[in-house]
Parts: structure tokens; C-alpha cells; sequence
């Protein structure tokens, strides 16, 4: 077996043989993920319109129950981790060791904050009243749901609050399992400086992921905090 | 023992029966063609010594040819079949004087409940029978499914006739029955541990016996 | 030329220096992973086996104490005689694990596992380390799912499909912490499907061999790749659908709740959303290695090899579109009835040309039967009649009278035993001796064979009459019904075939087992194959080669005028007039 690796760009395959996809495995095989995981979100979107659509009575206004202008701002914050990240890309493939060290970290910090804010927002609602199986009896939101039952959707808070957790509660978890890749990429690879302008497939790859993450966001914050 | 399907007890069996008949005629051929293909082949093209294989990669025009049979035969079917489907089940299928019944499916009984004498369901000479399907011979009855827990399913052998009773849901099936006489009705979807036993008497009477039972069981069903 | 990245990470094929545990248990070799998979899914197969007799004995004899029956709890059978509770039970698991526990990793954990690399001609997977994760993950799920059978109340039953409303309320079914983990299980099933599938594109897109371009590939290669693209997008779906049950059951959810909103019918759309590609997942990989077989066996090329491969992906694209025909008599609309029926009806066109194709590769064939052979010839034989059956229920007012009943009960053993199961008994003896450097027994295989083609049949045919009776699915005791007892003497003679049935599979476990002990060595090529497996020695070394093979033409070449002293041509056999592929170095993007 002969080894050539200096004269190979792995950012730019195909190797070994047949011309392939031209994009190499660890790309190829995120974006293959990546559709499993479209698919995912759309039995749990799809789940919300059909049940959201299926009913008569009114469906909470979003502003009663959620902190829209919250999220608005940890929805900003996402998107901004999303363009940090394109930036860490940037700076590694000229090979700026330190550009990529930095806008990874703020990217990482993006992202876990955005995390910590929703956690906040979880327990504000569980505080008054809001669970996955409606509006907890006795709450304050309960009580407000009984003395206005249209813009709190006492009908259909069950569902409300169903959908509501399930949805953010699973992009939630996607978001912390790509902060979590993403430092343990900082902690394993970044921080020794083992990507280069030759080899960072790895930072491509989480940033695809990422992107993805802040894609369904997008979606999610408009049918949940919007519509 | 019986090999073909049930007695014909309404008047869609005879349409349904005859394009079961159909597909066993068509499906008959092509199981015949394929599996005496297949045996005579297997005789014929064994391996002897000095034998050679025939070296070719294929012939368009068969693909086409056992393409389009098969194609054209399907969408024929599916023309002939969509027909009835829309006669049987359709949205505006249930005839305008049909006969109304409640059934209201539960964990593990159907409870059937009868218009009485005014022929209108939800008013106050309505009564109730568990498991007992009363129903005059000739004339549409359209039921009203309803589920209390689960879902059930009603289904009647003879009259052909399968509808899911989904809880939440209110589901018209029709039907019109020809044969006098008793039946059963089974639950047909697995609905809990008393799946099995989820039976129902079915009674196709006569017009005049329909109006002599119906007399004596609003009376039994007073309180 | 050179073959870079391949080379950054593979191991050397020449001197394997891992530790046992390496080699053997946590191993990244596909081919270990698949023998993994292999042993596992056996298990479950024999397990879903035996839940099936002891359904076939309450069905055969209602009322009559089980032989080994007084081994239950009297919770589940009282005196030995089984009570309905289990007997739903038994239906359920059955199903459930046949169909993710037996099937599908057996055909698609064993056999993507072990022939894609070796068939496309590369070291190993793409991500091999994912690789091994999927099996442990399906390890996982699997213990996950047998151990509901122990615990109180036992496993699920509500059926393989799992219904909702009845699924959601434990107090209506009866199951609680079953239930639970039944939903777990599969949920992390899916992830170990969906791990395995993102190899197997990944792995067949970028890793084939220089000169295997898509259409030199072994169907067998195709079928796997185009059932990880279902698997891929289909899985998910039903981890979702899992989730949410598996929500209503604890956090107080309301998706399956009508009281609340919920709808029941959003349960049937999502799981058979997943459900049809789930059974085209269950049959294009078997269809495939019947492919491969059927060409060995005929000393011909494959019969409309294009034609073949736009069948696989015509019935996989269609697949997507039929779910609803599950749902004929649900109460959904009925126009939707009419959309389905016809997608469902134009599925059978693509079936029946690949059938047409098989008969064609062996007519004027010279047909050597060999067990493999002997299986997969059957396969095409039942399977027919499993799909001719299905065109039945296709046609929705025929599907009002046999939805439910064991017409489709019947359907579906004739595709998933007939069918998935029989290529499985062709594929495993074929591909032993590439696995295990041993031969199954001939002799031992053709007994096997016939007395199951015999038992199978008689167990499975009758049923299609019973359907036609109205004869319900799931019914604990059949008597009950005055217009099934004239049945029972049927039932009876279908559990009597299903016992001789299943007594004859002990055959094929004992061959297997003691095959791989003491089975005869195997030669490099035993069955004179042409895929590139058949160029490693039996069985296949770890990194499988040192240099990768290069392919100068399709799988099929057999009885090609090319050579005269053979019937068969190896991909990558260089002949005189063969020229070498175009250069490897490809366009960047």
C-alpha cells in the first residue's frame, strides 16, 4: 500500500476509485442523516398541523401563553451561531487556527446559551401552569384560560401543550446534542490544531448539522410563536 | 365445510363476490402461467452434461410487452373497482330513505340502538338491545358507528359489509339486506383481550316481522 | 494509481494483530458485524417461532392445555391452558419479533453488512465505527423487546401495529410497562437502522471499486442500496410515532386522545406512513440475493438487468404512496380510498416484471440446483402467490370483506415467509462458506428444502380460505362464532402443518450450527460466482483485500462466449481485450 497523502485534497475526493458523489463520506454521510432526521420533524410537524387543523375550537393565541419577544430574541441568537459558524469555516479553510478557535467557542457559547434560555422558558411555563397534557389545574394559566377561554384555548390546551413540548422539547435536545459535538470537537481536535486548510471535513460536517438545527428553528419559532 | 365466501346477504355481495371472481380469474392465469413456466423450466432446463446456457442479456420487447398487460390490466381493475367503491362507500353512496341504527361500540359489546316506532334516531322512543342486530329485509339501513373507549369494527359476513369504529369519530356504513334469516356480526378490529368474543346476533326479518319485533322490544326495553 | 484516503485508516489485510475482543465482540468489520447480526436475529427468529406455535396450539385445539404449558404464569395460562390476555399477546410479539428482530436484520443487518464492501470491492464501510454502533444499538432494542415478555403483564397487545387508542390506555389494554418498552425499543431500532443505512449509501456512492460503476453492480447491491434509502427516510417516522405514544402513555399527552382532541386515526397514518416501505424493506434485499442466486443457478446472465434495477426503484418510489391501502375500512375519506387503491394496483406492474425477468434468466438456462438455488426458485414461486393475493385486498370493495380477516393473514406469510424468509434460506447457505471458510450440508439443505416448501404450503394456503369465510384476524377462540365452527377441522390441520412446519426448522439450526464446527472446508468460489467475494479466500480475510479490485465488467457473465472452458467470468478477471477504466481522478466540486 503506498501512502500519497500530501498530494491528495481530502476536502476535494474522490477517492478511492470510481468518481462517487465527488463529496467526500463524512459530508455525504451527515447529509444522508440529515434526511432521516427531516423526516423526524415532519411526523412531529406534520403530527401538529393535522391535529392543530383537525379541530374546531380556537387554539391558544401564542402571545397569552408563550414569551414571544423572548424567543424572538434566542431565535436572533441561533441564527447568529449559524453565521459564527460559517465563519469558523471560513477561517479554517485559509487555515486561520485562531479565527476557527474563536468563532467555534462563540458558536458553542451561541448555542448553549440559546439551550439555557429555552430551559428558563420551560420552567417559567411548568410555573404557570403549562405541561405536555394542557393547563395544570389550579394554575394561573388555567384560571385564565376559564375567564377567557378564546385566547387561551382552554379547549384545545391539551393539545396546545402536546404538541408545544414535544416539538421545541426534540429540537431542544438536537440543539445540545450539536453543542455537545461541537465542544468535544473544540476539546479533541480544534484546541491541538489538527484541522488545517488541508483537512477540516470535521468543522463542514458539524456545520451542516448546525445549519440544519437552525433551519427547523426557524420553522418551529414561525408555526409555534407566530401562527 | 364451505370453500367460497359466504351466503349473499345484501346487495352488494353480488358485486363484491363478482369482482372477487374476477380477480381470481385474472390472477389465475397469471399463477398458472408463472408456476407451470416455472415447473416446466426447472424439467426442461436442468443441467445435463454438454448442456450450454443460452448467453443473453434480454429482449426489450418482452419487457414490454410484460409491462404493459400487466399495466393495462390493473388500471382496468381499478376503474371496475373504484366503480363500486364509490357506490358502497362513498361520500353520497348512503341512500336518502335508509333506515337509521346506532351502534355504539365498546369494550366488549355493540349496543344497538333502534329509532322506534317514529323511525328517527335521538328522539325519546328510541331503544337500546346489546349485541342483537335487528334489521328489515330489503330496505337500506345505514348504521351510525361510534366508538366508547377503542377502536372496534363492524363486520357482517353475509351482508359484506366491514366499517372501523373509531372513538371520537361518527361513521355512517349502509346496507341493504336480501336474505331472511340469522347471521353474526364479529368485531374486526383486535380491540383488547375480549376481541374474540365481541359477537352479535344479526336478524333479517320480513316486514311485518320487523314491525312485530320492534313492537315487543320497545316494550322490553321500557324501564 | 494510487487509492489515498482508502489507505488513511484501513487495516492491514495481511497481518491482524487485535485482541480477541477486538476481533470478535466490539469489532469494526462489517463482516463480524454482520455474523453478529446473523446469530441475534436467528435467536429472535426461533423465539418469534416459537410464540407462533403456541398461538397455532389455542387456535388448533381452543381450550385444551398447552404441552409445556404449565411453564407459564397462571396469569398467562390458567392449568396450562393459554388465556386470551396471552394470546394477544402472543399475537403481538410475534409480529413484532418477526418483523424488526427477525426480518429486517436479517436481511438487511446480515447481508448490507457483509456484501456491500465485498460486492463493490472495498476494506470496509465508510463509517465503521457507526457501523458497529447500529449492531449494539439493535442488540439493545432487541433485549429491550424480550424483556416485556417477562415483566408484569407481559408484552404488548395490541397487535405488531400497535393501535392507538387501545395502546395509549394502559387501563384499556391491560399493558403498561410492556408498552413503555416496546415504544423504547423501537425507537432505538430505528436509530440503529437509520446508522446502518447512512453507511450503506455513503459506503456504495463513494467506495465502489475502480470499473464498478452503478450499472456493473450486483442487484443484490442495488436492492440494499435502494431499501437504505427507504429504511432512511421511513424509520424516523415511526421513532416519532413512538415517541408520541409513548408521551400519551406517561407525560399526559393527548396525540391519539379523541376526549382531548387527539385523533386515533393519526396513529394508523403515521405508523403506516413507515409501515409500507417498512414490508418493501422487508422484501427488495431478499429479491435482490434471489437475483444473484437465480443467475448462478441458471448459468445465465440476469433477464433485463436494467429493468430489473428500474423495477427496484419503481417499487420503492411507488411504496411511498400506497400506506393508506392499510386503512381501507379506518374510516378515513373515502376518496383517499380510490387514490390508494390505484397506486396500490400499480404497484403489482414493477413485481410482476421482476418475476417475469427471473423466469426469463432461467429459461434456456443450465440449472443447477444447489440448495441456494432450490430456495430462491421457490421464492419466485411463492412469491407470486403473495402478490398475486395482495391485488385482492388492492381492490377496495373486495378489501371490505377481507381486511382483517386471515386472507391477508395468508398474503402476508406468502411475501414475508414464502417470500423474505425463503430467499433467507437460499442467501445463508450461499454466502456461508465467503463467512465462515465452511459449506453448509447439500444433502441436509435439499431435506430442509422440501420438507418445508411441503409443510409451509399447507400451513399458509388453507388460510386464504378461511379469509374467504370471514374468518377474523386475532380471534382467541374461533368457536365462538357459529360461522366458524365448521372451520375448526381446518384450524386444526393448519397448526398440525404449522408444528411439523416448525419442527422441520430445526434441521436448518442444526445444519447451521454444526456446519460451522464441522462443516466441509469451502473452496474460494464454490458455487463458480462472479462477484468480486468470490475473488478472497473463504472465508474473507479482515480489510478483505490489500489492493482493491478492479472490475471490468457486470456481475452476471456466465456462459459467455468470451471463454470456452467456463460457464462463469469474474468481474475482475482481466481478459485479453479488457481496457483498463477511466482514470480515477475525478472532477472536484
Amino acid at each position: 500500500m503506498t501512502h500519497a497523502t500530501a498530494t491528495v485534497d481530502l476536502m476535494r475526493p474522490p477517492f478511492p476509485a470510481e468518481p462517487g458523489s465527488g463529496v467526500y463520506s463524512n459530508k455525504l454521510g451527515m447529509w444522508v442523516f440529515l434526511a432521516s432526521d427531516v423526516m423526524f420533524f415532519t411526523a412531529l410537524i406534520g403530527t401538529y398541523i393535522i391535529l392543530r387543523f383537525g379541530v374546531s375550537q380556537p387554539w391558544a393565541h401564542p402571545n397569552a401563553v408563550l414569551n414571544v419577544p423572548l424567543t424572538a430574541f434566542n431565535t436572533f441568537l441561533l441564527i447568529c451561531s449559524s453565521v459564527s459558524m460559517v465563519k469558523a469555516f471560513a477561517a479554517i479553510s485559509n487555515g486561520d487556527q485562531r479565527g476557527l478557535k474563536l468563532w467555534l467557542l462563540i458558536t458553542i457559547l451561541a448555542g448553549a446559551s440559546f439551550v439555557g434560555v429555552q430551559v428558563v422558558e420551560y420552567i417559567k411555563l411548568v410555573g404557570h401552569g403549562f405541561t405536555p397534557a394542557g393547563y395544570r389545574e389550579g394554575s394561573l394559566l388555567a384560571e385564565h384560560a376559564v375567564s377567557d377561554p378564546v385566547k387561551y384555548g382552554a379547549a384545545t390546551a391539551g393539545l396546545y401543550g402536546s404538541t408545544f413540548f414535544t416539538m421545541t422539547g426534540f429540537h431542544g435536545f438536537h440543539v445540545t446534542c450539536g453543542v455537545i459535538s461541537m465542544t468535544y470537537l473544540y476539546l479533541t481536535k480544534v484546541l491541538p490544531g489538527k484541522y488545517s486548510r488541508q483537512d477540516y471535513r470535521g468543522i463542514e460536517t458539524i456545520g451542516l448539522y448546525w445549519h440544519f438545527v437552525d433551519l427547523v428553528w426557524i420553522i418551529l419559532f414561525t408555526i409555534v410563536y407566530l401562527i | 365445510m364451505h370453500w367460497w365466501l359466504p351466503l349473499k346477504g345484501s346487495t352488494f355481495a353480488g358485486d363484491i363476490d363478482g369482482l372477487f371472481l374476477a380477480i381470481l380469474i385474472i390472477t389465475g392465469i397469471a399463477f398458472v402461467v408463472v408456476e407451470a413456466g416455472l415447473i416446466w423450466f426447472v424439467i426442461k432446463y436442468r443441467q445435463r452434461p454438454g448442456r450450454k446456457a443460452f448467453y443473453t442479456h434480454g429482449n426489450a420487447r418482452a419487457e414490454v410487452i410484460w409491462t404493459t398487460i400487466p399495466a393495462v390490466t390493473m388500471v382496468a381493475l381499478g376503474l371496475i373497482s373504484n366503480h363500486y367503491w364509490v357506490r358502497i362507500k362513498g361520500r353520497n353512496s348512503v341512500p336518502a330513505n335508509a333506515y337509521p341504527i346506532a351502534i355504539h361500540a365498546k369494550q366488549f359489546e355493540w349496543q344497538v340502538t333502534y329509532p322506534g316506532a317514529d323511525g328517527q334516531l335521538g328522539t325519546p322512543d328510541d331503544f337500546t338491545v346489546r349485541n342483537q342486530l335487528h334489521v328489515p329485509v330489503g330496505r337500506p339501513v345505514v348504521v351510525h358507528l361510534s366508538s366508547e373507549d377503542v377502536i372496534h369494527s363492524f363486520f357482517v359476513p353475509v351482508f359484506r359489509v366491514k366499517q372501523d369504529a373509531v372513538p371520537g369519530m361518527d361513521i355512517k356504513a349502509w346496507f341493504q339486506a336480501t336474505v331472511p334469516g340469522q347471521y353474526e356480526l364479529g368485531c374486526a378490529e383486535l380491540c383488547g383481550m375480549g376481541h374474540y368474543r365481541m359477537r352479535a346476533q344479526v336478524f333479517v326479518h320480513t316486514p311485518e316481522e320487523y314491525d312485530a319485533w320492534m313492537k315487543q322490544a320497545a316494550e322490553e326495553a321500557k324501564p | 494509481m494510487t487509492s489515498v484516503a482508502a489507505t488513511a485508516r484501513v487495516p492491514h489485510a495481511h497481518h491482524d494483530d487485535r485482541s480477541f475482543i477486538r476481533k470478535y465482540i466490539f469489532s469494526t468489520d462489517h463482516k463480524i458485524i454482520g455474523i453478529q447480526f446473523l446469530f441475534v436475529s436467528l435467536f429472535f427468529l426461533l423465539l418469534g417461532g416459537v410464540l407462533a406455535m403456541q398461538m397455532r396450539w389455542q387456535l388448533g385445539f381452543p381450550g385444551k392445555p398447552m404441552p409445556g404449558g404449565g411453564l407459564l404464569p397462571e396469569s398467562m395460562a390458567a392449568g396450562g391452558v393459554i388465556l386470551p390476555e396471552y394470546y394477544v399477546q402472543l399475537v403481538s410479539m410475534h409480529g413484532t419479533f418477526m418483523v424488526f428482530f427477525a426480518i429486517m436484520p436479517l436481511l438487511v443487518g446480515v447481508y448490507a453488512n457483509f456484501l456491500i464492501p465485498l460486492k463493490i470491492g472495498t476494506h470496509d464501510m465508510a463509517f465503521p465505527r457507526i457501523n458497529m454502533a447500529s449492531f449494539w444499538a439493535a442488540l439493545a432494542a432487541g433485549l429491550l423487546m424480550f424483556a416485556s415478555l417477562f415483566v408484569p403483564e407481559g408484552g404488548i397487545r395490541s397487535g405488531w401495529t400497535n393501535y392507538a387508542p387501545l395502546s395509549a390506555r394502559p387501563d384499556l389494554s391491560g399493558v403498561t410497562i410492556g408498552e413503555l418498552l416496546w415504544c423504547v425499543s423501537i425507537v432505538i431500532l430505528g436509530l440503529s437502522s437509520v446508522m446502518g443505512s447512512v453507511n450503506y449509501i455513503t459506503t456504495i456512492i463513494n467506495h465502489r471499486a475502480p470499473g464498478m460503476t452503478w450499472f456493473r453492480m450486483p442487484l443484490s447491491v442495488w436492492a440494499l442500496f435502494i431499501t437504505a434509502i427507504l429504511a432512511v427516510l421511513a424509520l424516523p417516522v415511526l421513532q416519532g410515532a413512538a415517541i408520541l405514544l409513548l408521551f400519551d402513555q406517561t407525560i399526559g399527552t393527548h396525540f391519539f386522545d379523541p376526549v382531548a382532541g387527539g385523533q386515533a386515526l393519526l396513529w394508523q397514518h403515521l405508523f403506516w406512513f413507515f409501515g409500507h416501505p417498512e414490508v418493501y424493506i422487508l422484501i427488495l434485499p431478499a429479491m435482490g440475493m434471489v437475483s444473484d442466486i437465480v443467475a448462478n443457478g441458471s448459468r445465465k446472465p440476469i433477464f433485463g438487468y436494467h429493468s430489473m434495477v428500474f423495477a427496484i426503484i419503481a417499487i420503492a418510489f411507488l411504496g411511498w404512496l400506497v400506506w393508506g391501502h392499510h386503512m381501507f375500512m379506518s374510516g378515513m375519506n373515502p376518496t383517499l380510498g380510490s387514490s390508494f387503491m390505484v397506486s396500490t394496483l400499480v404497484i403489482a406492474v414493477p413485481s410482476a416484471v421482476k418475476v417475469f425477468n427471473w423466469m426469463g434468466t432461467m429459461w434456456r438456462g443450465n440449472l443447477r440446483f444447489h440448495v441456494p438455488m432450490l430456495n430462491a426458485t421457490a421464492f419466485v414461486a411463492m412469491f407470486v402467490i403473495g402478490g398475486l393475493s395482495g391485488i385482492y385486498m388492492a381492490a377496495t370493495p373486495v378489501d371490505m370483506f377481507i381486511h382483517d380477516t386471515y386472507f391477508i393473514v395468508a398474503h402476508l406469510h406468502y411475501v414475508l415467509f414464502g417470500g423474505s424468509l425463503f430467499a433467507l434460506f437460499a442467501a445463508i447457505p450461499y454466502w456461508f462458506p465467503k463467512m465462515f471458510g465452511r459449506m453448509m450440508s447439500e444433502r441436509w439443505g435439499k431435506v430442509h428444502f422440501w420438507l418445508t416448501f411441503v409443510f409451509y404450503n399447507l400451513t399458509f394456503f388453507p388460510m386464504h380460505i378461511l379469509g374467504n369465510a370471514g374468518h377474523m384476524r386475532r380471534i382467541y377462540d374461533p368457536t365462538q362464532y357459529d360461522f366458524l365452527k365448521p372451520y375448526q377441522p381446518m384450524n386444526e390441520f393448519i397448526s398440525i402443518s404449522a408444528f411439523l412446519l416448525f419442527a422441520t426448522q430445526l434441521i436448518f439450526f442444526v445444519n447451521f450450527w454444526y456446519s460451522l464446527f464441522k462443516g466441509k472446508k469451502a473452496p474460494q468460489n464454490p458455487w463458480e460466482d462472479n462477484g468480486l467475494e468470490w475473488s478472497l479466500p473463504s472465508p474473507a480475510p479482515h480489510g478483505n483485500w490489500e489492493r482493491v479490485p478492479t472490475v471490468y465488467r457486470g456481475p452476471y457473465e456466465f456462459s459467455s462466449p468470451e471463454v470456452s472452458d467456463r460457464d462463469y467470468l469474474p468481474q475482475n478477471e482481466k481478459r485479453p481485450t479488457d481496457r483498463e477504466p477511466a482514470s480515477t481522478t475525478a472532477p472536484s466540486h
